[in-house]
C-alpha cells in the first residue's frame, strides 16, 4: 500500500504530463478544443430539458426559478458525468495500456491515477461551464456549494472503487467491459438526475435507498439548486461503500498486478 | 556486488477452468490451476558490472520472457530477479509515442515513463534534441515524422542517461546508416563507463563483435553459457540438426503431386550435401570440398535425362548454375524404374552466407524442351568462414599479392 503511494509520488511527472497529454491530443487538430469536452454534456442537458420540461410538462417543487429544472438537471448530471466517466475509463485502462504494461516497468497504480487525475479535469471544466449558465439563468453561486470540494471526493472513491475491481476482472473476463456500459445506462435511470425523487412511486423508493449515486445526487442537488447543505447521515452509507470498494479494488488489483501482465 | 543476479528462475502461464476460479485464489481460496505452462525453468546466471552479453536461442526459446522477467514488467513464478541498478531496455523503441505530440513533449512522456522526474529531464532535454538531430522537426507533431526520425528521438531518450544494464534488441537498426554507427558509438561509450551490455540477437558477427560472453536458450532453459565462438559454434549446430531434420520431412512430403512441377516422368527422388568424409553438411567452410548428391528415379521411359543444379544466395539470386548436358554426362534410353545417383563434386568458393539449391530434371540442355520435375530450395546450406581471411562478396576467389 505504502509502496503503491511511493510509486504515485516518483512517478507524479510522468502522471502529470500523461494527464496534459492526453488533453493535448484530444482536441489537437480541432477548432473548438476543449470546448467539446463541456459542449457535450450542455447538449445531453438541453436535449433532456427540451423534451422533459418542455414537452412532458415537469415541474419541480421547492423552487421559484422559471430554469429549475435545468439547473436540476445539471447539478445532476455534474455528479454522474464524473461518476460514468470514472468507472467506464478504469474498466478498460489496463485492457488499453496492455502493450505499454507488457513492455515497460512502472508502477501500475498510476495508470487509473491517470485516469482520475484527466477525468477530475474535465469535470473542473464542466463545472466552470456550469457555473457561466447558472449565472445566465439567474441563479447566483452560494456558499453551500464549498461542499462540492467533499462530495468529489466521494464520488470519486465510489467510482475509482467500483472501477478498479471491474478493471482488474475485465482483463480476465471480457464480457465484464461489454455487460457494464448497460448497467450504468440502467444505473443513470435508476438515479433521480432526470427526475425528480417525489414522482417516484412509494414501492419504488426501497431501491433508491441501496443506490449509493442517490445520496450523491441528492448532494449536488441540495447544494447546487436548493442551495442547503447535504444530509451528512445519507452521505455516510455511501462513503462508506465507497471506502469498502477502494479497499476491494486496491486488494484485487495488488493481488492480480502480476498475472494481468500475463493474461494481456 | 553482482548487477543482476537470476536466480532458479522460472516461468509458467497458468489457465484454470473457469476465470472464477483463478479471481477466488486472489482471495486465498484453495483452488488448484487447471493446466501449467512452463515456458522458462531453472534458469540461473549472475552478471557482473561491465560485462556484455548475448542472449541467443531460436524463436520461442524464452528470450523475451527472460528479458521482460529482468526488466521487472513480468514477475517470475518461482525463483528471483536481483537487479542493482537501473536498467534501460532498448526493445521498444517509440513506445507510448503519442502521434499528436510534438517530439520535445514526447520526449518528457517516454522519459517520465522511464521514472525520471521533470527536472531530471529538463537537464538533459537539450542533449536529446541534439543526439537526434531532426532539427525543426522536434517540435512538431510526431505524425509528421518520418519512421526513421521517430527511432531516432525514441533512441535519443532511451539512452539520454547512462542506464546501469542496456538491454538491446536484435532490431538495432536504427534509422539510417549514419545514425546507426552514432548510436553505436553511444553504446560503446556507455559500455566504457561500466554498463552492462545484454543484446539479444541471431546474427553471430554482432555477438562476436560487443561480447564478451554469450548465454544460449533452447526450450526454455540456459544450455550453454560461456565464450562467444563456443556458444555459437553450439547454437548453429543446433540449428543444423533441426534443419537437416527438417529437409528430411520435405523430400519424404516432396513425393506427392503438390509440390512437383514438370511431368512427372522422371523425379528428384534426394538432394544431400556431403562433404569430404561422405557426411552429410549444413555448414561448409570457405573454399572446403564437397559433393552435391541428387537422387532420380525414372517413372516413364525416358529418351534423355539431364540433370541441372543452380546454387542461389539468400536473395535468390543466380550464384552458379549448370547442368549434365555441358558436363557431357547425359543419359539416354532410360528403362522405367530406374535409379540414378549424380554426384556433382566442386570446392565452396563461395562467400560466408547462406544458399540454396534448385534442381531440375529435363531433355536436352535446357528445362524449356521437356521438363520432368524442378525443384526451387531443394536444400539449404550455410558458408561460414572458418579459416580463411576476411572478405566480402559472394564468391571465394583467394589473390596472391605482390608489391613491387
Amino acid at each position: 500500500m505504502f509502496g503503491m503511494l511511493r510509486g504515485v509520488w516518483d512517478y507524479r511527472g510522468f502522471i502529470l504530463t500523461s494527464i496534459k497529454n492526453e488533453f493535448i491530443s484530444r482536441f489537437a487538430r480541432s477548432k473548438l478544443g476543449g470546448l467539446w469536452m463541456i459542449i457535450h454534456p450542455l447538449a445531453q442537458v438541453a436535449i433532456y430539458a427540451l423534451i422533459l420540461s418542455n414537452v412532458l410538462g415537469a415541474r419541480l417543487p421547492g423552487i421559484d426559478n422559471k430554469y429549475a429544472y435545468a439547473l436540476y438537471l445539471i447539478a445532476g448530471i455534474l455528479a454522474w458525468n464524473l461518476f460514468a466517466e470514472i468507472v467506464g475509463r478504469c474498466l478498460t485502462v489496463f485492457i488499453d495500456q496492455g502493450n505499454l504494461m507488457k513492455k515497460m516497468r512502472f508502477p501500475r497504480i498510476a495508470l487509473p491515477v491517470i485516469v482520475v487525475g484527466s477525468c477530475l479535469l474535465n469535470n473542473l471544466l464542466l463545472f466552470v461551464a456550469v457555473m457561466v449558465i447558472f449565472a445566465v439563468l439567474g441563479h447566483a453561486p452560494n456558499v453551500q456549494m464549498f461542499w462540492l470540494l467533499p462530495l468529489t471526493l466521494v464520488v470519486v472513491a465510489l467510482a475509482v472503487g467500483l472501477g478498479l475491481v471491474l478493471g482488474v476482472m475485465n482483463v480476465f473476463l471480457r464480457d465484464i467491459g461489454q455487460v457494464v456500459p448497460i448497467i450504468l445506462q440502467v444505473w443513470f435511470w435508476f438515479t433521480p438526475i432526470v427526475y425528480s425523487v417525489s414522482i417516484v412511486p412509494d414501492y419504488l423508493k426501497g431501491t433508491l435507498d441501496i443506490n449509493p449515486m442517490y445520496a450523491i445526487v441528492t448532494s449536488y442537488h441540495n447544494v447546487m439548486v436548493y442551495k442547503l447543505a447535504p444530509n451528512i447521515a445519507e452521505l455516510g452509507v455511501t462513503v462508506g461503500i465507497a471506502l469498502g470498494l477502494m479497499v476491494l479494488g486496491l486488494f484485487l488489483f495488488r493481488r492480480a498486478s502480476s498475472e494481468m501482465v500475463d493474461s494481456l | 556486488m553482482t548487477l543482476l543476479s537470476v536466480n532458479n528462475v522460472g516461468k509458467a502461464y497458468r489457465g484454470y477452468r473457469s476465470e472464477w476460479q483463478r479471481i477466488a485464489r486472489w482471495f486465498y481460496l484453495p483452488v488448484k490451476a487447471s493446466s501449467e505452462h512452463w515456458v522458462l525453468k531453472h534458469i540461473s546466471f549472475n552478471i557482473e558490472a561491465g560485462e556484455a552479453i548475448g542472449l541467443v536461442g531460436q524463436n520461442g526459446a524464452g528470450k523475451s520472457t527472460l528479458l521482460k522477467m529482468i526488466t521487472g514488467t513480468l514477475q517470475p513464478t518461482e525463483g528471483r530477479v536481483q537487479v542493482n541498478g537501473r536498467i534501460a531496455a532498448i526493445l521498444e523503441l517509440g513506445m507510448g509515442f503519442n502521434a499528436e505530440l510534438t517530439g520535445r513533449q514526447n520526449a518528457y512522456h517516454a522519459a517520465g515513463l522511464m521514472g525520471f522526474t521533470t527536472e531530471q529531464i529538463d537537464s538533459v532535454i537539450a542533449d536529446i534534441e541534439a543526439f537526434a538531430e531532426i532539427g525543426e522537426y522536434f517540435d512538431q507533431a510526431v505524425r509528421t515524422y518520418s519512421s526513421g526520425m521517430q527511432m531516432r528521438v525514441a533512441f535519443a531518450v532511451a539512452t539520454a542517461f547512462r542506464p546501469e544494464i542496456l538491454i538491446i534488441d536484435e532490431a538495432l537498426s536504427v534509422g539510417d546508416s549514419y545514425f546507426q554507427h552514432k548510436s553505436f558509438g553511444r553504446i560503446r561509450a556507455f559500455q566504457e563507463a561500466g554498463t552492462t551490455l545484454l543484446i539479444v540477437s541471431h546474427d553471430r558477427g554482432a555477438i562476436q563483435a560487443l561480447c564478451n560472453r554469450a548465454i544460449l536458450l533452447d526450450g526454455g532453459t540456459v544450455i550453454k553459457d560461456g565464450p562467444p565462438e563456443e556458444v555459437m559454434d553450439y547454437y548453429n549446430a543446433i540449428i543444423a540438426q533441426k534443419e537437416n531434420a527438417t529437409v528430411e520431412v520435405q523430400t519424404l512430403q516432396d513425393g506427392t503431386v503438390q509440390t512437383r512441377s514438370g511431368s512427372g516422368k522422371a523425379s528428384i527422388a534426394s538432394v544431400a550435401l556431403y562433404n569430404a568424409e561422405g557426411a552429410p553438411v549444413e555448414y561448409i567452410a570457405v573454399g572446403e570440398a564437397v559433393c552435391l548428391s541428387i537422387g532420380v528415379q525414372v517413372h516413364a521411359p525416358l529418351p534423355e535425362l539431364v540433370v541441372g543444379y543452380v546454387i542461389k544466395d539468400r536473395l535468390g539470386q543466380d550464384v552458379f548454375g549448370t547442368n549434365t548436358h555441358h558436363l557431357q554426362c547425359v543419359r539416354t534410353d532410360l528403362a522405367k524404374d530406374t535409379a540414378l545417383t549424380y554426384a556433382f563434386r566442386f570446392p565452396a568458393s563461395l562467400g560466408v552466407g547462406s544458399y540454396s539449391v534448385a534442381v531440375a530434371l529435363h531433355a536436352t540442355d535446357s528445362h524449356i524442351a521437356e521438363n520432368y520435375e524442378w525443384r526451387d530450395l531443394a536444400l539449404v546450406f550455410n558458408v561460414v568462414n572458418m579459416s580463411e581471411p576476411n572478405f566480402v562478396g559472394l564468391a571465394w576467389i583467394p589473390p596472391t599479392v605482390e608489391c613491387n
